[in-house]
């Protein structure tokens, strides 16, 4: 045994006396206190970033409730900031944003938990390794990327083949957004079907359950609450997502009618707020009814954001066997 | 004589603009020296032109610092009567209640004719319809006229594209074609000249409006009111959708002052150049 090996197993005997120094004790004391101070900074910092946003919006969509518009943001249809007289209605953008959305979720949802199931229960764990990482990939396309798709390729091939006059339109714009949040609702339901454990599978395989009762019967209903909460983040994506919509949805600010009519284009709050703000007047009327339409595109995602955290932690409760 | 009140004229300009530049040119009038800064205020659509000259000026004029804020015609009158500018830019002549406002404050506007703003009105180059009045376009913008049936067309539903309604293209459209009245509501909308192209080469039955600079083969400008678009009906003002685009100064910018060379920089080759390359007319007797 050479000199280091017995240098190194010397350091870690206990051959120095196991009370510290006062002075070290101190040390130590303050640096803990120090890192710990350094990190609720840095954690307080993030919400209250978080919390300052929410006043700034906050401050700037006031003075448009001043202004005698207000009213009209819940009750006119008609988005005509420029043209005086000036109307501000926003019931057919929010209509637009509900209508991408609702037609993206449709989609995606059934699709995305369709791969989770497959990816979880059905498919061999070597292509598993290599679908999932592949489908979360999607999610870091940039959107712009995808509104070229959909201006330069979807549009067109609507119009050509399913006779639609316009090809940006609300399909189109749903087709993209289901595709962006497909990522979401696969691997946040793929892990919690995942997580529902060996047990309760061989216990449906023990009692004559076929594959398919036992993921429909048993597998999918244990981990609802983890689906729920994907379906509600893919939701989230769709709803937030602006450069799309804003390339591929055609940007009219209308209701559809009838309203089944998928083919005609529609306006969302997103894509009106990225398409207006640019050019407005700082401080005008416009200016701050976009920040309006902030405000009520703010408070639809954090209603969302609560629900979808409700339902993970009800996911986890479930997980822990509570 | 004729000298004395000329000084004496050149130094109540020369208070009022330095008084806008950096304030401090008592001098000026004696011994005329370029002020410092140079303030444009006005029109977003002038805005640009505006932007591309300063850039250009930077480089003759360097310690020249040039601002110029684009906050709409309006503004630009009124900061040119207070004295808040040297240049006001902007898309329409002045009124008569802004014209008057300058003058009792003591300042003289002085209108610069720039460019000219043509629009187009642009089909899909498959779209048979070659010619259009004014009143069939405010038609589809209204919606009154939802199929090119209606105009001698095919059987097709008309796809009108609009622009964001903070641009100046918009805001030229509006004035000259819409007569007040509201787009419709299936109207959809663009954010660029280039996107507007290119929704209308894409799509059969569709209508946007361009400046002139960006109508190329893969669509088609219709006639307006008999008169087609092209670089000198636009800059004769024989085309329908067409304006003036204007700086206001001052009093006449004293010769060889760099608010002068400002003002007559768009009949420079460069400034020409400039202009045509945002999609502007300019103007010349060729």
């Amino acid at each position: 045994m050479n000199d280091t090996a017995a240098a190194a197993r010397r350091s870690v005997t206990f051959d120095r006396p196991l009370l510290c120094t006062a002075a070290q004790d101190l040390r130590g004391y303050v640096a803990r206190l120090a890192g710990r101070g350094l990190l609720l900074a840095v954690t307080s910092s993030s919400v209250l970033a978080v919390g300052l946003i929410l006043v700034f919006i906050v401050k700037e969509a006031w003075p448009f409730f001043l202004s005698g518009h207000a009213a009209q943001l819940l009750t006119r249809t008609g988005w005509h900031p420029q043209t005086a007289p000036y109307e501000f209605g926003g019931l057919s953008l929010m209509a637009g944003s509900v209508y991408v959305t609702v037609t993206a979720a449709l989609v995606a949802v059934p699709l995305g938990l369709a791969v989770a199931v497959f990816l979880s229960d059905i498919c061999s764990f070597g292509l598993r390794q290599v679908v999932k990482p592949v489908i979360e990939v999607l999610a870091a396309i940039p959107s712009v990327a995808y509104g070229f798709f959909a201006i330069l390729v979807l549009a067109p091939w609507m119009q050509r083949h399913l006779g639609f006059a316009t090809g940006t339109n609300v399909l189109n714009a749903s087709l993209l957004l289901a595709i962006m949040a497909v990522p979401t609702v696969v691997s946040i339901s793929e892990d919690a079907l995942t997580a529902v454990g060996r047990e309760l599978r061989e216990g449906a395989y023990a009692l004559g359950a076929t594959r398919a009762e036992a993921v429909v019967k048993v597998v999918i209903p244990a981990a609802h609450s983890g689906i729920i909460a994907a379906v509600i983040l893919g939701i989230m994506r769709a709803v937030g997502e602006t450069m799309v919509v804003w390339m591929a949805s055609g940007n009219a600010s209308q209701i559809p009618a009838p309203w089944w009519d998928l083919s005609q284009s529609v306006r969302t709050l997103t894509a009106t707020i990225a398409g207006d703000m640019g050019e407005t007047e700082h401080g005008s009327v416009h200016y701050h009814a976009l920040f309006a339409l902030g405000l009520v595109l703010l408070a639809v995602t954090l209603v969302l954001n609560l629900v979808s955290e409700y339902f993970l932690r009800q996911a986890k409760k479930a997980r822990r066997g509570g | 004589m004729a000298g004395r009140w000329q000084v004496a004229m050149w130094t109540a300009l020369g208070a009022v603009l330095g008084g806008a530049g950096d304030g401090a040119l008592p001098a000026r009038g004696a011994a005329p020296e370029k002020p410092k800064t140079l303030v444009l205020e006005g029109s977003t659509t002038v805005g640009p032109i505006a932007d591309a000259f300063a850039e250009a000026f930077k480089k003759m004029y360097p310690g020249v610092n040039i601002t110029v804020n684009k906050t709409g015609s309006g503004d630009g009158a009124a900061a040119l009567q207070d004295g808040r500018c040297d240049i006001a830019d902007m898309s329409r002549f002045m009124k008569e209640k802004e014209f008057k406002g300058c003058v009792e404050k003591g300042v003289m506007p002085v209108a610069h004719v720039i460019a000219m703003d043509g629009v187009c009105v642009i089909l899909h180059p498959s779209n048979p319809i070659k010619a259009l009045t004014t009143a069939q376009i405010r038609d589809i913008y209204t919606g009154k006229t939802t199929n090119w049936k209606q105009l001698g067309g095919p059987d097709a539903r008309i796809v009108p594209i609009t622009r964001d309604s903070s641009s100046g293209t918009f805001e030229t459209f509006e004035t000259l074609v819409m007569a007040r009245q509201k787009m419709a509501g299936h109207v959809e909308t663009v954010n660029s000249n280039p996107a507007a192209k290119a929704r209308v080469a894409s799509t059969s039955g569709a209508v946007a409006y361009v400046g002139l600079g960006f109508v190329d083969n893969t669509a088609h400008a219709v006639t307006v009111d008999g008169v087609a678009p092209n670089r000198k009906t636009i800059a004769s003002g024989t085309y329908p959708i067409a304006r003036p685009l204007f700086m206001f100064t001052n009093g006449y910018p004293k010769l060889g002052s760099i608010v002068h060379a400002f003002v007559t920089f768009y009949l420079t080759e460069k400034g020409q150049e400039i202009i045509e390359a945002k999609g502007f007319i300019p103007l010349t007797s060729y």
